[in-house]
Order: C-alpha cells, then structure tokens, then sequence
C-alpha cells in the first residue's frame, strides 16, 4: 500500500511537471507556426513572426513604459523595503509585527480592488497623469515582495557580526559593506526579481490607470489577443518567456533556486 | 567604573536615538502602505454607498438583492472552490515526490514550478486558447487516442476556465506545501509504525496534521487568487461566466457605475479578508 501510495506522489509530480510547462511548450512551439493560425510547426518552421512584432500598434512604447515603471518601482521599493526590514529584523521598532503585516498585506489582496481603490483616491485629489499614477500604485505592488523577502532575509542575519567588524577595525560602513551586504545580496536579488515580474506582468491594477496613449505591455498584448490574436502574439510571448528563463538561469547560478522556494511560503 | 557613575542622561537619547532611527527606516514604506493602499480602500468603502441620488445602500441591495448577481457572486466563489479543490488534490502526493526527489530532477522539477510562475498570466492564459482550440492539440490528441471521434468544443466552457486556472494558480498551492513537507522529520512516521499504527493511521494522525500549515497556506492563498481572477475568465469563457471580477471592471470601464463597481470590490475585498482572518485563525490553533 506504501508502494501504491508512492507511485500515486511520482504520477502526480510528473504529470503535474508536464500539466505546467505545456502552455510554455505551446506557445514557443506556435510562434514557428508556418501559417497564420497556430499550426505546430511539423511540416516546417517559420521565423517571420519574430520580425513583425516590432510592427504590432503601439508595441514600442507600451515596451518602453512597462520596462520604465517596472525598474523604477522595484528600485524605489528595493530601498524602501529594505530599510523597513533592518528597522523591523533589528527589533527597535515598537510594534514590529504590525508593520510586517501591513507591509506584505497588499498581496493577499484582489489586484482589481486594488485598481478601482486607486482609481478613486487619484482622482479625489486630482492626480491624474498616468505615467506617474502607475508608477506610485506600482510601488504598492512591488513593495510587498521586496518586504516578505528582506524580512525573512534578514530574520537570519546576525546583526552581532556588524559589531564583530567593527571590534575587528572596521569602519561602521565598512562593516556593513563587507559583513551585511554579501550577507543579504541573495535576499535583494531574489527580490528584486520577483518584484520586478509582479511590475512587468501587472494587469488588474494596470488597467484602470491607463489612458488610450499610456498603455503597459500586458494591456496592449490583452487588446491583441482579444482583437486579433495571430502568431506574432506567440513570438512575443516566447521572447519574454526567454528572457525569464535567462532572468532565472543567472539567479540560479547565483543563489540557488531551491533558496526561491523556500522564501516563497 | 562602577554603574552609578555612568552618564544617565547620554545613554537615555542614545535608546531614543535607536528607536528614532528605526522609526526613520520604516517611515517611507508606512507612507506607501498608507496612502496608496489603505486609504484608498477606505475610500472605496465611501465610495460603495454612494449612488445617483446621494448616499444609500443601493448597490449593495442590487448586488445582493438581484438573481442576477447572486448568481456573478457564486460564479467567483465556485471558480475559486473548483480551483483550489483540484489544484490541493494534484499538489499534496506531488509535494511529497518533490521533497523526495535529489539531485538534476530536484532541479528540474523546481524550474517546471518556477517558470510558470515568472511567466505572464496572459501568455498562459493564451497559450490555453490555442491548446483548447477545437482543431487544437488536446482534441487532436484525443482523437488520435480514439478517446473521441469528433473535436469537442473545449474553449469558453467551464472546463476550459477550470483547466486553466488550475494551471495559473497550482504553484502557489505546491509550494507552500512543499516547503513543509521538505522540513518533514522521517522519523515521526517510522515512530508511529514502531508503536503499532498502520500507515492508514500513520497518514491521517501524522503525517496530515503535521503538514497542515503548509495546506492552510497553499489553500488560502489559491482561493483568493482564483476567486478574484480576471484575466483567465475573461479569455477563456468569457461573457456568459460574469464573475465579481469582470463585474468590477465592466462598472468602471465600461458602464461609469463607480458604486456600483465599489460595492462588487468591497465584497470581493470582504470575501478575501474572509480567507485570510480564517487561515490565520486556523494555522495559530493548538493541534
């Protein structure tokens, strides 16, 4: 029955494996399609997919302003965030846990609420230029990753080790550069990563703060696949997909990916 | 130097000093966290009572009083009860072949995890409606299997909404669990043999109590993703699946209802805090 029981765990691994890398697998698949609707690329691959994304309506800017907003907010909260999490680790703060909560609480939040509180609240006082609303409400979906992961980064820094450096001769910069940061480097890495993807791929709080010319990526590529949906979708797809994959790969290499799970719980 | 000769009135604001600073480190989250994500929902609170004719509880009469949108409000907590439901039953026995697992497979089977989650809910969700095409690859396999002689009609079904968010949301069920499941001592299960227990037993007062956090996390937080999806329902079953979700965005993109859309997200917002006060609850009970 152990046995019956352990190969039911391995079916499940596997098949759960190929259930979640397929629409991956697909739509790389489909990008070669030799014709304009889908078709596997058996009887022949074509590439020309990839040359007409850069002729998709409005591609160019909605790349520029989804890359804008993404690196700008994980930048501002990476700082932010990070300081909050020294102040909360090192146990100074009065009421420390609440400002744990608070800070993570954003994500386990409907992002569409979020989007129409937003909405709201800018237009009440009368701030309404897009490019700046979706940079300050993208701080607030950034902001949380940075937060869960520097606090539970730094929950097993030993802040002892500064002091160490510092008897030892350090400067107190020094010490801090040469004891905490090589320290906390994976935490900040994985967290800007994750950050910056919960930026790039935002739809739901994106799309009540756009206007017709200020559009992110993932609300145009919606409107093409909605209005059109040919394999040029696909290419593009495929192409941030590779990027991911290169994003991961280089982590990995450098921290380990088994550490991102068990940041992630 | 004995104590009493310390300098007291130095070493005081040196205490101030800390707490100043740490008050000083955590000051521009708390102005973010505060002003764009707690007032505003406050606001759309405000917002959800207010209707043509001034303040009333007429958005919420309509959207708790109509069939209509009782029917839009089941349709999201069905959608996340499905969701969750499937994705805990693949997850549990995978998380145990995961935590077992050494080795390049290890890796392999966390990047299958990890990928997903870094790639966009769009281009997944996409990436369905072609699989789920009527000349697509899953009826094609089908009908090569001879499981079925003709293509049926898969995509803007429920079964397309439910494959789908499934395949969104399940990384965030198995890794909290299998987080839990790595840290498993064997030797609790190899004491509850040693005592007597069969592995029935062994199973359902061990082994499930001691992965319950893990449950109770994956559980919560798939429900509140997939009961307030708007992206998978929208491209795979679209119109005739209202949800609270696309209600929202339909009020405010569309219909220029603001209450209206408040009053859908207040009990959107309601039913998620709903999830997360109780999995709190659940994971501080003493077994």
């Amino acid at each position: 029955m152990i046995r019956a029981a352990i190969i039911v765990c391995w079916v499940m691994a596997i098949g759960l494996a190929l259930f979640l890398i397929a629409p991956l697998l697909v739509i790389a698949a489909a990008s070669f399609s030799p014709t304009p609707v889908f078709d596997l690329p058996l009887t022949g691959a074509s590439t020309r997919w990839y040359g007409k994304i850069g002729r998709l309506d409005g591609f160019w800017p909605s790349l520029l302003l989804s890359l804008e907003i993404a690196l700008l907010s994980t930048a501002i909260s990476l700082v932010c965030g990070t300081l909050a999490a020294i102040a909360i680790a090192r146990g100074k703060l009065p009421g420390a846990g609440i400002f744990a909560t608070a800070l993570v609480s954003p994500l386990m939040m409907p992002g569409l609420v979020l989007g129409i509180a937003l909405l709201q609240g800018f237009r009440a006082i009368g701030f309404t230029a897009p490019w700046a609303t979706l940079l300050v409400a993208h701080l607030v979906i950034t902001l949380p990753y940075v937060a869960r992961t520097m606090i539970s980064g730094l929950a097993r820094f030993d802040f002892t080790l500064i002091e160490a450096a510092r008897t030892l001769g350090c400067t107190y910069p020094g010490s801090v550069l040469r004891v905490m940061v090589p320290a906390l480097a994976p935490s900040f890495l994985i967290a800007g990563i994750f950050s910056f993807l919960a930026s790039f791929d935002n739809y739901p709080v994106s799309i009540f703060l756009a206007d017709v010319r200020t559009k992110t990526l993932p609300i145009r590529m919606l409107q093409y696949i909605e209005e059109a949906p040919d394999p040029t979708l696909a290419a593009l797809s495929t192409l941030i997909l590779a990027g991911t994959v290169i994003l991961l790969f280089v982590s990995d290499r450098a921290v380990g990916l088994h550490r991102m799970a068990g940041t992630s719980d | 130097m004995t104590e009493a000769t310390l300098p007291a009135p130095v070493a005081a604001p040196a205490v101030d000093r800390e707490r100043l600073t740490a008050i000083g480190f955590v000051l521009p989250s708390f102005l973010i966290i505060a002003g764009v994500f707690a007032l505003p929902l406050v606001l759309l609170l405000g917002v959800s009572y207010v209707d043509a004719n001034g303040l009333s509880f007429a958005n919420y009469k309509r959207l708790l009083g109509t069939p209509y949108y009782l029917w839009v409000i089941w349709n999201s907590l069905r959608l996340g009860l499905l969701t969750t439901l499937i994705a805990f039953l693949i997850s549990y026995p995978a998380a145990f072949a995961l935590a077992r697992a050494r080795g390049p497979l290890r890796s392999l089977l966390l990047a299958t995890l990890f990928l997903p989650l870094a790639a966009s809910v769009i281009v997944k969700a996409f990436a369905w409606t072609i699989l789920l095409r009527s000349d697509g690859i899953v009826n094609e396999t089908l009908i090569a299997l001879g499981i079925i002689e003709d293509p049926i009609r898969m995509i803007f079904t429920e079964t397309a909404l439910i494959v789908g968010a499934v395949n969104i949301f399940l990384p965030f069920m198995i890794l909290p669990i299998y987080a839990i499941v790595a840290q498993l001592d064997p030797r609790y299960a190899e004491a509850a043999a040693t005592l007597g227990a069969s592995p029935v037993v062994t199973f359902f007062r061990v082994i499930l109590p001691l992965t319950l956090p893990g449950i109770i996390a994956g559980v919560a937080l798939v429900f509140s993703l997939s009961v307030s999806a708007y992206v998978v329902p929208t491209l795979l079953i679209g119109e005739k699946y209202p949800t609270l979700a696309t209600t929202i965005a339909k009020a405010y993109l569309l219909a220029r209802e603001p209450g209206f859309g408040a009053a859908a997200g207040v009990v959107l917002l309601a039913i998620a805090i709903a999830v997360v006060a109780l999995s709190a609850r659940l994971s501080r009970e003493p077994k």
